[in-house]
């Protein structure tokens, strides 16, 4: 049977509900239910960081919607703000949601070449939430040891006072694992395997390019977490000490275990980040993105780098100092590579004929946020200011400078851009400036002062501030409202975007096949695009993706399926 | 329906024996963490060597010959499905099951011997990571042989005969990594 024929045979048949929605294999409903569920997530974690910044700004208070936070209840909010906004947001949406729906589509296919193995890494993905948000209901509550779980606390409930919470985190966060894990070969596989006629490597799309070497970093960092999750989970419940110094054990094993994975981890959801970013600004500013090749090889780069530098999270673990001034010099390496990139961006975007929409605001607002972000990771990778650093808000507030632009800015600038195919509608301009403003704004107004908190010597993982005298000062005090007030006005601003993303499918205008003119294979079809992606008949591809305001053309994009 | 994303070759290499591959990437990663961890745990406790003697050297050493030869039978296997012989490609893997089963029998009776002469996984940390690798390792031979079972009843229809390629990759993945386990938890003292 040909390619033809045999995707024609496809779209003829009903459905039911279940078949549809809930047990389907096609990787754009498999996209839509982890972009759902991520962004359910998101209001989730989005919840908590209100509860505990409240706390922050007005220790002891009442909460609306939430009521007074304790103690314990403080450092599970915390602990389940991280890990919820790192493996159940940026993972599931900037990994899961957009590989799924671009990866087949930009690649002119049908679907994943798994589909079965996709919807049984959804499924594991969606238990792995549900134990995650259930650890709340059990006795003792939920995980309070930080998202970083470093043992003894997380080893020994009699420090956690979370007997069942912390194995309850550790199965949901393994359970995630296992589901990226098989989405991850999913994606891997089909970009190596199931291209369209004609597409060769530097054919691929950047983002789909990104998100594979993503998955490629997540795969060979997290493996070491996997076997040390088991043995901290024989820690909590049998008994073992593989993480007790009194009986043999070491629980710095674990923090290299950990940040082994976490650190390549910033890596896994950064890279898709840039991809997107660069996809918007080449689309906006009508311009191929200058160095392309380079942009490739050096996050190939990157992502070798990210696998040398972990240890800078542990300066002050008591890790051998020699071995801190190898982590100092190769995590000061890494940002060479990161720099460049940036500026290749910048210069994608010189002498283009820039049109200043909605996902290209977002975009240019994810280069210059994320850059405060890398600036100040130089002090933190430096052995001897990390010191000082170590522990306090202006950690915080420099890696929400990097997490906020990736997984929320990033994340906006990808969800405007792709809502027409996604959704065959346009979304409201108007609203969405009001949200980029309402988001990028407040975003500064809440960090930067926890950056000033940091220098002044507020530590991290303090639930009422009240009780230190160095740190009550009302100037610093002053400061937590600020940032707390901040971060309402945000959080209120979210509710636009709402409005509008929900809106737009049932009133906006009908996008049509191409409404943002671009090359990609995925704006050859229909809007949303059918079952079976491209009507039976598969795209061949004869040029790169960014083939735009070519010299002696009248129009000014040239898609990569047009034969001449 | 299969789509047909499936069937193209970009790659030059089916898509199984490609995804099957990258599985074993990684796993390679989950156990080499593993050991890295052991080694270096025993490296710096000298004591461990005097726990390790008390492991049974003839018991893994029996089990390390029952898996090899069992993994020889899935190359034979494969080469059967190669020639498109379905039938004796299952018998094949059925003998692969069995070597299986007697890998773990074996190792129960191990396991069963050392709890009761008081080496649990709780007694210290040469013990801990004893039962945790092995156990792990246990695991994905049983995991093996259950998939093993479903290529097998295929086979014997005559269906997807490639996938018993594919079930054979991971099995010597999964010997492999006994190889490693028998000297370092077993041998060296």
């Amino acid at each position: 049977m040909s390619e033809a024929t045999a995707a024609a045979h496809e779209d003829h048949h009903e459905m039911s509900f279940w078949a549809k929605y809930v047990f389907s294999t096609d990787h754009k409903m498999i996209a839509k239910q982890y972009l759902f569920t991520g962004l359910a997530m998101a209001l989730v974690g989005g919840f908590f960081a209100y509860c505990f910044r409240m706390q922050l700004a007005f220790p002891g208070m009442d909460v609306p919607l939430y009521g007074i936070v304790s103690a314990g209840e403080y450092n599970a909010l915390v602990t389940n703000h991280g890990t919820i906004m790192i493996f159940w947001v940026a993972m599931p949406v900037l990994i899961a949601a957009f590989g799924n729906f671009l990866i087949p589509l930009m690649l002119g296919c049908d679907d994943m070449v798994f589909p079965r193995v996709n919807r049984l890494s959804f499924q594991l993905f969606f238990l792995s939430t549900i134990v995650l948000l259930a650890a709340f209901f059990v006795p003792g509550g939920a995980f309070g040891g930080a998202w970083t779980a470093y043992p003894p606390l997380s080893a020994k409930a009699e420090y956690s006072l979370t007997p069942i919470g912390s194995s309850m985190w550790l199965v949901a966060v393994a359970l995630e694992f296992v589901a990226f894990l098989l989405g991850g070969i999913n994606f891997i596989t089909t970009t190596m395997n199931a291209r369209a006629q004609g597409m060769k490597a530097f054919d691929i799309p950047v983002v789909v390019w990104m998100i594979v070497m993503a998955s490629i970093i997540f795969m060979l960092s997290v493996g070491p977490l996997v076997a040390g999750a088991i043995m901290l989970l024989f820690d909590q419940l049998l008994g073992t000490g593989f993480y007790d110094p009194g009986r043999g054990g070491d629980p710095v094993l674990w923090q290299h275990m950990f940040w082994f994975f976490g650190h390549p981890e910033v890596y896994v959801v950064l890279l898709p980040a840039l991809g997107i970013t660069l996809e918007v600004m080449s689309v906006f500013a009508r311009k191929k993105p200058f160095g392309l090749r380079i942009i490739i090889y050096s996050a190939m780069g990157v992502g070798v780098l990210s696998f040398v530098v972990w240890a800078h999270h542990q300066f002050i673990s008591g890790i051998d100092p020699r071995m801190a001034n190898i982590f100092t010099i190769t995590t000061l390496l890494i940002s060479v590579p990161v720099a460049e990139m940036i500026f290749l961006f910048m210069a994608t975007l010189y002498r283009g004929s820039i049109t200043l929409s909605t996902p290209m605001l977002w975009a240019l607002a994810f280069v210059a946020e994320f850059m405060i972000g890398g600036v100040t990771g130089i002090y933190l990778g430096d052995n001897a200011s990390d010191i000082y650093f170590h522990d306090s808000y202006f950690v915080l507030a420099h890696f929400h400078y990097t997490f906020f632009p990736i997984s929320i800015i990033a994340v906006f600038a990808g969800l405007t851009f792709w809502y027409p195919k996604m959704f065959g509608k346009m979304m409201n301009e108007t609203l969405g400036k009001i949200h980029f403003w309402g988001t990028v704004i407040p975003f500064n107004l809440i960090f930067i002062p926890l950056f000033v908190l940091g220098i002044g010597g507020q530590h991290r993982r303090i639930f009422n501030y009240q009780h230190f005298t160095d740190l009550s000062s009302a100037s610093f005090q002053d400061l937590r409202v600020f940032a707390t007030i901040a971060m309402l006005v945000l959080l209120g601003f979210q509710f636009v975007f709402i409005y509008n993303y929900l809106v737009s499918m049932k009133k906006g205008p009908a996008a049509g096949k191409n409404p943002w003119r671009s090359n990609t294979l995925e704006w050859t079809t229909e809007s949303p695009p059918p079952h079976g992606n491209f009507g039976g008949v598969f795209p061949t591809v004869y040029r790169g993706p960014y083939e735009y305001s070519v010299p002696d053309r009248e129009s000014d994009y040239w898609p990569q399926d047009l034969p001449d | 329906m299969r789509p047909i994303a499936t069937s193209r070759t970009s790659a030059g290499m089916a898509t199984g024996q490609l995804a099957v591959w990258w599985v074993v990437a990684s796993e390679i990663v989950i156990f080499g963490g593993l050991l890295a961890a052991y080694i270096e745990y025993r490296m710096s406790h000298v004591e461990w060597a005097g726990y390790a003697a008390h492991t049974n050297v003839w018991a893994g050493g029996f089990n390390t010959f029952v898996l090899l030869t069992s993994s020889l039978a899935a190359v034979l296997a494969h080469q059967a499905a190669e020639s498109g012989n379905g039938r004796k490609a299952a018998k094949l893997l059925g003998l692969t099951i069995v070597g299986a089963l007697v890998f773990l029998t074996v190792k129960a009776f191990e396991w069963t011997a050392e709890i009761q002469a008081g080496y649990t996984i709780s007694s210290n940390g040469f013990w801990a990571f004893y039962y945790t690798a092995a156990g792990i390792h246990a695991a994905h031979v049983i995991a093996g042989a259950i998939i093993m079972g479903f290529v097998a009843r295929d086979a014997l229809a005559g269906r997807e005969l490639h996938r018993v390629e594919l079930i054979g990759i991971y099995w010597h993945f999964v010997d492999i990594v006994w190889i490693f386990l028998f000297p370092l938890l077993y041998i060296a003292k």
